[in-house]
């Protein structure tokens, strides 16, 4: 039985990893543009960081599943042309805005952390802020939020699953649910939780690694 | 007529908040000078030095720099950075670069010399301030006296007009203190205009033109370093000199 539904499963589960390279991708991305609008100073630009603050609260305040069903049957029913109805993109799109929002507020935890003497200095030798900020603030920061960046990697890569409520075929969940459903056996849903302890379990242990790096006299 | 002072603060006024810190200060620091400020703790020294460096908006008055204005809102203030060093009482050395990237930084960047050419002043300033074979450390694993040789050799990299220097030894043990005022000393006499906030009165005496008591944002008294320093007018400053006296720091 295992030996029968186990290929079927990691196919599935192949797909399921392409999905969340992609959507890493896209969070890491528009995480890092909102932490550091929430981080300017500027009064100018007071309405993007209203934008950007009203941006997190909302989507970190909904359950993540909620807001699956929210985009992924909602923007559907909205008829609209020119919007995507594919449930894999909306998914996605789904996931990427969810987990964009506690990223956002992981990079900028370690944005400002970064003392202010740093920037101070990075200035004094005539940096102008988007160097300041790309050569002396932005390393600094991303290197000490390291490991709880990868916490929300292993989240994610679990909370793939999720789209398969709107009825994405070839996600590995959904496969092994149907085929688990065809013959009241549990066995496929046994081999999806192996493939993602397979991809999670690494993921943790790099996370310990690198919060030791980071802790205490080591540098 | 002389050549116009390469620093020159005049009516100078910044408040935080409610909180006057200057209130209107004047100063001036001609080519190969040093102008030594001095005064108590939170009497405005560190916030003098970062409005010159333009860290901070003034909120009257102005800054001149070679006779330009530099503080009106017109200005490009990266620009005018670019012409001034500064050192900060605790280094504020970048810990994710080691020593020569620390100070090819603003070269490379701010200054757009290329790296073989930058590299190269790099290390050979190093070399001149001992820090030889130091250049692919990390700050962390410099002594503090190290560290602050470091930050004086990426402030001057960039071949400042003026150098400001902000109790650039406070943060050190008192054995380190003199490897960084012996490279303070050196820049002297290549001829670096300096404004120098310190608490070191016997480095004071001897490498300061002029000596500026600074004293609830203005300055009170002022003169040749042996004037101001042995026979002060002022009752503040007598008292100030008297407190640092009876601290063992005179
Ligand atoms: N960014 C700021 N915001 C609010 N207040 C500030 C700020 N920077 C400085 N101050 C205040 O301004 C006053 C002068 O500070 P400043 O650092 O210039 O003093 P200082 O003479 O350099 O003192 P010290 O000898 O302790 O370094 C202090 O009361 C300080 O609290
Ligand atoms: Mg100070």
């Amino acid at each position: 039985m295992f030996k029968q539904s186990f290929p079927d499963v990691l196919e599935a589960f192949w797909f399921d990893v392409r999905m969340f390279v992609v959507v890493e991708v896209v969070v890491l991305v528009l995480g890092l543009a909102v932490a550091l609008v929430r981080t300017t100073t500027a009064p100018a630009l007071f309405p993007v960081r209203l934008l950007a603050l009203g941006y997190v609260d909302v989507f970190r305040g909904i359950p993540t599943l909620l807001l699956v069903y929210l985009i992924g049957f909602g923007i559907p029913a909205l008829e609209l042309s020119g919007l995507p109805t594919s449930a894999v993109v909306l998914g996605g799109a789904a996931l990427a805005l969810s987990y964009g929002a506690y990223v956002s507020e992981v990079y900028r935890a370690g944005i400002v952390s970064v003392h202010r003497g740093q920037r101070d200095a990075a200035r004094a030798i005539g940096l102008t802020e988007g160097q300041a900020l790309r050569h002396v603030i932005l390393p600094q920061a991303v290197r000490r939020v390291g490991p709880p960046l990868l916490n929300d990697f292993i989240s994610l890569q679990k909370d793939i699953v999720l789209i398969s409520v709107l009825g994405v075929a070839g996600e590995a969940f959904r496969v092994a649910q149907i085929d688990a459903a065809s013959d009241f056996n549990y066995t496929p849903l046994i081999a999806a939780a192996i493939c993602f302890l397979a991809i999670t379990i690494p993921l943790a242990r790099i996370v310990d690694r690198l919060s030791v790096g980071t802790g205490g006299v080591a540098r | 007529m002389s050549a116009a002072p390469v620093l020159r603060v005049s009516g100078v006024t910044k408040a935080f908040g409610e909180r006057e810190v200057l209130r209107g200060v004047d100063l001036e620091v001609p080519e190969h000078r040093a102008v030594a400020v001095i005064g108590a703790s939170g009497s405005g020294k560190s916030t003098l030095l970062r409005c010159a460096d333009l860290l901070e908006e003034i909120d009257d008055g102005d800054i001149f720099l070679d006779g330009e204005v530099i503080t009106d809102p017109m200005v490009d203030t990266v620009a005018v950075r670019r012409r001034l060093g500064l050192v900060f009482q605790a280094y504020n050395l970048f810990p994710h670069m080691n020593v020569i990237d620390n100070v090819m930084l603003g070269s490379v960047r701010a200054h757009g010399i290329e790296r073989d050419e930058a590299e190269r002043r790099a290390r050979e300033l190093l070399g001149r301030f001992g820090l030889e074979g130091r250049e692919r450390d990390r700050p962390d694993d410099l002594s503090g006296g190290q560290q602050q040789r470091v930050a004086i050799v990426r402030a001057i990299a960039g071949s400042p007009r003026a150098l400001l220097l902000d109790e650039i030894t406070s943060a050190l043990d008192p054995e380190l203190v003199g490897e960084v005022l012996e490279a303070v000393r050196e820049l002297k006499q290549e001829g670096m205009t300096m404004l120098i906030v310190t608490h070191e009165m016997s480095f004071a005496r001897e490498v300061a033109d002029e000596v500026c008591f600074l004293h609830d944002g203005r300055i009170l008294e002022r003169g040749p370093p042996a004037k101001v320093l042995e026979s002060p007018e002022r009752p503040e400053t007598q008292q100030f000199l008297r407190r640092l006296l009876t601290a063992g720091r005179l």
